[in-house]
C-alpha cells in the first residue's frame, strides 16, 4: 500500500505521475425485470488516479448511484454488468466472485454513504462499527484493533476518542458521527474512497466539516469518487466532473471548465437552476410558466387590509422529552409579514423554524406569545372562531403526499379546498378547479388521477393549487422544495415567483437552504436553537452579517450560489 | 438533543419505571375486579349455587345449610366488604376456596401449574428458535423464496393447537413411534406438545419479524457493513437480526397469555399433567373460584411478562432509554 | 402517516401502536393469484353447504348404518364413517350452517364491541377515552380462550354461549387495532391539512377519519371470522360447546376424541375442514389488505 502524498496539481513528468487506481471503460449496467432488460447506465468511462477526485453529478434516476454501487459489486439483484475495462489497482473486477469482492471491499475500496445516523448501525457503538472492518479482514488481535480504532477516530478529528468509541451514533453530534462514518470507511487505508451523497440530509455546518475531511483525505493521497446531485458540494472537491442524465454521460471535463463554461445544455440548465443571490429576479428554469388570465379576487374586508398580514410577538413553545428534560423549541420569536413580500426563515434542523410556522398556522398551540392575522386575534382564539379566517392563510408541506387523503383523486382534493360558501354552484366550483390547474401549469388530464401516480413536481403543484383555492393572503411554505431535484426545484420556485406577482401573495418561506432563501426572499430571519439570531433584508445579511452563525451559513455556500456563471 | 445531566436522567428513568409499575398494578387490579364480578355473575343465590355445585345437582336447600355456607364463605357480608376481603386475600396470595373441592384454590392450581408453565416456556422458546432460523434464511431473497416463507407462516399461524397436536401425535408418536403417546415426564414427553404450541406462534411472530427484517435489509447501515467486506449471512446475524426481533419481543408479552391458553388444550391431547384438566373440570361444574383463580394467575403472569418485555426491549434497542 | 397494517393471522394481533416505529416499507405484492381463486372457491363451497346442504351431501347426516361403522375414507364414504355408520362427509356438510353461524355471530359480536370500544378510546374526550383505554388494556390481559372459558363457566355451554364467549373474548385485541387505526388517521397529515383548510371537526371525522380507519377493517372482519370459528371449535373440542349429536363441526371434534387411536379420521378431517376454511378466510383477508395498501403506498 503506497503512501504517496503527491500534490496532483504539480504532476509534470511521467515518472512522478500518481498511480492510476481505477480504470473504467464503457461500463454498461442493466436490470432484467419481467423478461425484458432495462439499461440504466450506458457507457460510463473514466480513470481515477491517487489524490484525484472524480465527481459524478446527476439527478435522481440518472444512474449515478447505480454506477457507484457497481464499482464495489453491489449493483443489486438481477443486474447485468458489462464493461470493456473495469480494473482496480490493475486487478480485473469483471470476473469477481463474491469472495473476491469481500476481500476487496474495505481494504482496497472504502464507501461513505449519507447521514451517519442511518449509515452506521444505530444499535451499536461506533467503535464496534469502525473495528468491524478490521476484524473482517483479519487485522491484528482484539487489543490492537481497539487501539487502532482510537487512532482512527483521532485522525478524523474526534476528541476524547476513548469515550466516543463507546457511544452510539444517536449519542454523538452530527459532525462527530459523520467523522466516525468516514473513519470506518478509511479503517484499512483503502486507496479509493467512494462517497455517495455524503452531505445530503446534513446540516450546512456539518456539511462543511465533512467536505473539509474529504479534502484532507484527498491530500493524503486517496482517490475519491464523489457522487452527488449538489453541484456546490462537488465544486469544492472535484478535479473532474462527469454529468449523467438518464444513464448517459452528457458532459465530461475538468471541474473548472464544466462549472464555468459547460458545453452541454443539460449541464448549463443544472448550473443555471442553482438558486442564490445572483439569481434574484430571474427565472431559474428554462420553461416559462404560462401566463394565465387571473380571475379577480372577491372583495372582502380581509382582501383590503393594508397593514401587516402576520404579526408574531414573543412566541414560545416548549416540549417535554421522555428523559425528563424540557426543550425550548421556540424562544421569544417575533416577526411581521407585509402584503406582497416574502419572509424567509432559514435555520438547520432543530432551529425551531418549522414549529414557528406551525404556530403561525395555528396548528400548534404556543406556550407563550401570540400571532395576529390580518390585524385580528388569531392564535388566542378558540378553534371555532378561528375557522372563518383560515381561508386567509394556507400551507404547502415538504411532502405533499402525506397531506392528501390516500383515497382521493386530484379533482376531489381540489374541490374539497374550495369553500362552498364562496361558490355555491357545482359548475362554478368545477370552473374554479380548472382555473387553479391552469395557474399551476397542470393539464386537466391529472384530475382523475391519484396523487400516487404523479411525479414529485406534479404533486407539489397540486398542493400549491390546493393552497390557492380559497384565495388566501398568506401562504406558508415549509421546506416546500427541499425534496425536489434541482431542475424540479427550479421550476417550482419559478412558479411561486410568478404566482406571487400575479396574485399578490405573501409568502412565509421556511427552508434550511440559504441559497433558495436568498433567491426568493425579501427579508430573512435566521434561526438557531429556537432563537432569531439575525434579521434583515437579503442584501443586509450578505453584506453585513452580524452574527457568527449567519457568517457560518454564508461561508458554507459555495461561490456557485452567489456568482453568476458565464452563460454559453 | 443535548444530553441531560445524570441526575435528571436518573429521575426520568425512575419516573418511567414507576409509571410502568403503576400501570401493571392497575391491570392486575382490573383483572381481580373482573374475576370478582364474574363470581357474582352466576345466576341465583350464591350459597345455593355452591351447594349445588358440590352435590352436582340442583335442589332446594334448607336455611341451615345456606347459613353454614354463608358463614364459611363470608357471603352474608355486604358486597363491598366481600370485595375488599377478596382483594386483601389476593395480596396475600389467597385465591379463595373452591366450590367443589373443599380446598383453597391456590392448592388446587398450585399442584398443576408448574407443569403448564414448563410447557409454555418451552413452547415459546422453541417458537423463537424456529422463527429466527426460518426468517433469517428466507427473508429478503428471491421472490419465490419469500413467497414460500410468507405462505408457510400464514398457514402455520392459523393452525389450531388441538388439530396440530393430534396430527403430530398421530404421525410422530403413534405412527413413527419416536415419542411417547401418553405424556411422559421429562424432555421426550415435552417435545411434541411444545412443538404444537411453538409452530403456530412461530408463524405468527414470523410475519412481524419478516416484515421488520426486510425493512432493515434495505437500510444504509447494511450497505455500509457489506462495504466493509461482510458476507451476507454475517450481516443478517450480526446487524439485521437485532433490528428485526423488536416487534417479536413486543409480541412475546401477549404470546405468554395466548400460549398458556393453548397449553390448556394441548395438555388434554397429550394427556400431560397441568391445569388443563383442572380448568375444564372447573368450567364444567361451574366452580368459579377455580376458574377465576386461574385467570387471575395468568393475568399476573401476563403483566409480569410485559414488564420483562419492556426491559428486554430497552436492552435490545438502547435508543429508547434516551430518546 | 401510514395506517397500521394489522399483522394478519388468525390469532388476535395485539399491535396497537398508532404509528409504526419502522420506516415505511415498499410493499412487494407478490400475489399468487391462484391461491386467492382457490380460497374463493372454498368459501363458495361452504356457503353453498350452509344454504343448501342437500345439494352437496351424499347421504343423510343422521342415517345410521351399523354395518359400515368406523370405515376409513373411501369411495362410498369420502370422509369415512363414525361409530354409528353415519357418513362423515355429509355430517360435515350439514354441520356447515351451524358452524358458520357461530363463527359469523362471534365475529359480529367481537367486531361490534371492538368498534365501540376502539372508537371511544380514540375519539372521545380525555376522561372517557382514558378510561376506555384502561379497560381495554385490562381486558387484554385475559387471553381469549381463557376469557371465553370464564364466560362459559358463568353461562353454561351452548351455541349462544359460544358466540358470546368467543365474541367478547376476542374483542379487546380487535379493539386495540381499531383504536390504532383511528388514531393513525387522526394524527395523519391529511387530517391536519383539512384542519388548515378550515374544515370543522365533524366534517373531518366523516370525510377523512372514519373512511380511512374503516377501510382496513374489511380485511380484519374476514380474518376475525376465520379465527372465531377456530376458537369456537376449540371450546367444543374441550367439550364445552354444542352437544352431540349435532353435526356442528366442533361437536364432531368432541365426538371424535375418543376414537383418536383407531379412527383418527373422525377428528382429523373435521379439524382439517376448519383449518381450510380459516385459511381461505385469511387468504382473502390478506389479499384485500394488500390491495388496499398497495393502493395507499
Amino acid at each position: 500500500m503506497t503512501t504517496t502524498a503527491l500534490n496532483p496539481a504539480a504532476q509534470t513528468d511521467e515518472a512522478s505521475r500518481p498511480p492510476t487506481r481505477l480504470r473504467v471503460t464503457n461500463l454498461r449496467v442493466g436490470f432484467a425485470k419481467g423478461g425484458h432488460e432495462r439499461r440504466v447506465v450506458h457507457g460510463l468511462s473514466f480513470e481515477l488516479a491517487a489524490g484525484e477526485c472524480v465527481a459524478i453529478v446527476g439527478e435522481s434516476g440518472s444512474g449515478k448511484s447505480v454506477s457507484a454501487r457497481t464499482l464495489v459489486g453491489l449493483t443489486g439483484a438481477g443486474a447485468t454488468v458489462e464493461a470493456d475495462e473495469l480494473s482496480l489497482d490493475d486487478e480485473d473486477l469483471r470476473g469477481f466472485t463474491d469472495r473476491d469482492w469481500r476481500r476487496v471491499r474495505g481494504s482496497k475500496v472504502g464507501f461513505v454513504l449519507q447521514d451517519a445516523l442511518v449509515s452506521l448501525d444505530p444499535l451499536r457503538p461506533v467503535g464496534k462499527e469502525i473495528g468491524e472492518a478490521l476484524r473482517l479482514h483479519g487485522w491484528g488481535d482484539r487489543a490492537s484493533r481497539r487501539a487502532k480504532v482510537l487512532e482512527l477516530l483521532d485522525s478524523v478529528g474526534v476528541p476524547s476518542a476513548a469515550n466516543r468509541a463507546r457511544q452510539r451514533p444517536d449519542e454523538l453530534s452530527g459532525g462527530l458521527r459523520q467523522r466516525a462514518l468516514i473513519a470506518s470507511a478509511l479503517a484499512l487505508d483503502p486507496g479509493v474512497v467512494v462517497a455517495d451523497e455524503p452531505t445530503t440530509a446534513l446540516d450546512v455546518t456539518v456539511q462543511a466539516q465533512v467536505l473539509d475531511l474529504l479534502e484532507e483525505t484527498k491530500r493524503r493521497g486517496k482517490a475519491i469518487i464523489l457522487i452527488s446531485h449538489d453541484l456546490s458540494v462537488v465544486a469544492r472537491l472535484a478535479d473532474r466532473i462527469l454529468v449523467m442524465q438518464g444513464g448517459h454521460i452528457v458532459e465530461d471535463g475538468p471541474a473548472q471548465q464544466v462549472l464555468t463554461a459547460p458545453r452541454h445544455e443539460y449541464t448549463r440548465s443544472l448550473i443555471a437552476a442553482v438558486p442564490g443571490t445572483h439569481t434574484r429576479g430571474r427565472l431559474l428554469g428554462s420553461q416559462v410558466p404560462p401566463v394565465v388570465s387571473v380571475p379577480p379576487r372577491p372583495a372582502t374586508p380581509e382582501a383590503e387590509y393594508a397593514g401587516p398580514l402576520l404579526e408574531a410577538t414573543d412566541l414560545v413553545k416548549r416540549f417535554r422529552s421522555p428523559d425528563g428534560s424540557v426543550h425550548t423549541a421556540v424562544d421569544q420569536v417575533s416577526f411581521t409579514l407585509e402584503r406582497g413580500e416574502t419572509l424567509g426563515v432559514v435555520g438547520e434542523s432543530g432551529s425551531g423554524k418549522s414549529t414557528t410556522a406551525r404556530i403561525a398556522l395555528a396548528l400548534t398551540e404556543a406556550d407563550g406569545g401570540s400571532v395576529r392575522l390580518l390585524g385580528q386575534e388569531w392564535t388566542s382564539l378558540p378553534e371555532r372562531r378561528r375557522r372563518r379566517l383560515r381561508r386567509e392563510i394556507s400551507v404547502v408541506y415538504q411532502d405533499p403526499l402525506s397531506s392528501f387523503d390516500p383515497r382521493w383523486d386530484v379533482q376531489r382534493i381540489l374541490e374539497d379546498a374550495i369553500s362552498s360558501t364562496d361558490l355555491p354552484s357545482r359548475a362554478a366550483r368545477r370552473e374554479r378547479v380548472a382555473e387553479l390547474l391552469a395557474l399551476v401549469g397542470l393539464t386537466p388530464a391529472v384530475l382523475g388521477r391519484s396523487p400516487l401516480t404523479l411525479s414529485g413536481g406534479q404533486r407539489q403543484r397540486v398542493a400549491i393549487a390546493r393552497a390557492l383555492a380559497p384565495w388566501p393572503s398568506v401562504v406558508v411554505l415549509d421546506e416546500a422544495v427541499s425534496s425536489l431535484d434541482v431542475s424540479m426545484q427550479a421550476q417550482i420556485l419559478d412558479l411561486l415567483v410568478t404566482l406571487q406577482a400575479e396574485l399578490g401573495l405573501s409568502y412565509l418561506f421556511i427552508s434550511h437552504d440559504l441559497g433558495v432563501i436568498s433567491h426568493l426572499a425579501d427579508r430573512v430571519l435566521v434561526m438557531k436553537d429556537g432563537v432569531v439570531v439575525e434579521r434583515g433584508t437579503v442584501d443586509d445579511i450578505f453584506a453585513r452579517p452580524q452574527h457568527d452563525y449567519t457568517r457560518e451559513l454564508i461561508g458554507a455556500l459555495h461561490p456557485l450560489n452567489t456568482t453568476p456563471t458565464t452563460e454559453g | 438533543m443535548t444530553p441531560t445531566s445524570s441526575t435528571e436522567h436518573t429521575l426520568a428513568v425512575g419516573r418511567r419505571i414507576t409509571s410502568k409499575l403503576l400501570a401493571a398494578v392497575l391491570v392486575l387490579w382490573g383483572a381481580a375486579t373482573a374475576a370478582f364480578a364474574a363470581q357474582l355473575a352466576l345466576p341465583g343465590d350464591r350459597a345455593t349455587v355452591i351447594l349445588n355445585v358440590r352435590a352436582g345437582q340442583a335442589i332446594q336447600r334448607t336455611p341451615e345449610e345456606l347459613a353454614a355456607i354463608n358463614e364459611q364463605y363470608g357471603l352474608a357480608n355486604p358486597v363491598v366488604v366481600q370485595y375488599l376481603n377478596y382483594l386483601g386475600g389476593l395480596a396475600r396470595g389467597d385465591l379463595g376456596a373452591s366450590y367443589q373441592q373443599y380446598r383453597p384454590v391456590w392448592d388446587v392450581i398450585g399442584e398443576q401449574i408448574g407443569a403448564t408453565f414448563a410447557l409454555t416456556f418451552t413452547g415459546i422458546g422453541l417458537a423463537w428458535l424456529l422463527m429466527v432460523v426460518w426468517v433469517t434464511l428466507t427473508a429478503g431473497r428471491r421472490p419465490q423464496v419469500r413467497a414460500l416463507g410468507t405462505f408457510v407462516e400464514t398457514v402455520t399461524a392459523g393452525l389450531p393447537p388441538y388439530w396440530l397436536g393430534i396430527v403430530l401425535l398421530l404421525v410422530f408418536a403413534l405412527g413413527l413411534g419416536w415419542f411417547p403417546v401418553i405424556g411422559g415426564s421429562g424432555l421426550q414427553g415435552l417435545l411434541l406438545p411444545a412443538l404444537t404450541l411453538a409452530i403456530p406462534l412461530a408463524g405468527f411472530m414470523g410475519q412481524a419479524t419478516r416484515s421488520a427484517f426486510e425493512t432493515a435489509l434495505t437500510q444504509p447501515f447494511v450497505i455500509s457493513a457489506r462495504m466493509r467486506g461482510m458476507g451476507d449471512l454475517a450481516v443478517r446475524l450480526r446487524h439485521v437480526l437485532r433490528h428485526a426481533v423488536l416487534p417479536a419481543v413486543t409480541l412475546s408479552g401477549w404470546a405468554l397469555g395466548a400460549t398458556i391458553s393453548g397449553a390448556v388444550v394441548v395438555e388434554t391431547i397429550f394427556t400431560r399433567p397441568g391445569i388443563g384438566k383442572v380448568l375444564v373440570a372447573a368450567v364444567n361444574s361451574q366452580d368459579l373460584p377455580v376458574v377465576t383463580g386461574i385467570v387471575v394467575v395468568i393475568a399476573a403472569a401476563y403483566v409480569a411478562a410485559n414488564l420483562l418485555v419492556d426491559v428486554a426491549y430497552t436492552v435490545i434497542d438502547p435508543r429508547l432509554r434516551t430518546s | 402517516m401510514t395506517a397500521i397494517a394489522p399483522s394478519t393471522t388468525p390469532q388476535v394481533p395485539p399491535s396497537d401502536t398508532a404509528t409504526s416505529t419502522t420506516p415505511p416499507r415498499t410493499r412487494r405484492v407478490t400475489r399468487l393469484r391462484w391461491s386467492v381463486a382457490l380460497a374463493v372457491g372454498v368459501l363458495a363451497f361452504f356457503a353453498l353447504a350452509a344454504i343448501a346442504p342437500g345439494l352437496l351431501a351424499t347421504h343423510a347426516p343422521t342415517a345410521l348404518d351399523l354395518t359400515s361403522s368406523l370405515r376409513p375414507p373411501g369411495v362410498d364414504h369420502w370422509f369415512g364413517t363414525d361409530e354409528s355408520g353415519r357418513d362423515l362427509y355429509s355430517r360435515v356438510v350439514f354441520g356447515t350452517r351451524e358452524s358458520l353461524s357461530i363463527g359469523l355471530g362471534a365475529a359480529a359480536v367481537s367486531l361490534g364491541l371492538a368498534l365501540v370500544l376502539g372508537s371511544l378510546a380514540a375519539l372521545a374526550g380525555r376522561f372517557v377515552s382514558g378510561s376506555v383505554n384502561r379497560l381495554v388494556e385490562i381486558l387484554f390481559a385475559f387471553p381469549t380462550l381463557l376469557f371465553a372459558l370464564l364466560l362459559v363457566a358463568i353461562l353454561g355451554p351452548s351455541a349462544t354461549t359460544q358466540i358470546i364467549a368467543v365474541g367478547v373474548g376476542s374483542a379487546p385485541g380487535y379493539a386495540r387495532i381499531v383504536r390504532g387505526q383511528i388514531l393513525a388517521a387522526r394524527q395523519s397529515g391529511y387530517v391536519e391539512a383539512a384542519t388548515a383548510l378550515g374544515h370543522p371537526r365533524g366534517l373531518i371525522l366523516r370525510q377523512h377519519i372514519i373512511p380511512n380507519a374503516v377501510r382496513p377493517l374489511v380485511a380484519i372482519f374476514t380474518l376475525c371470522v376465520g379465527q372465531s370459528i377456530v376458537w369456537a371449535s376449540s371450546l367444543s373440542f374441550l367439550g364445552l360447546g354444542v352437544a352431540p349429536p349435532s353435526s356442528e363441526w366442533g361437536a364432531l371434534l368432541d365426538a371424535g376424541r375418543s376414537y383418536v387411536t383407531h379412527a383418527p379420521w373422525l377428528i382429523v378431517i373435521p379439524g382439517l375442514v376448519i383449518v381450510v376454511l380459516a385459511l381461505a378466510a385469511t387468504t382473502i383477508g390478506k389479499d384485500i389488505q394488500a390491495r388496499l395498501e398497495s393502493g395507499d403506498e
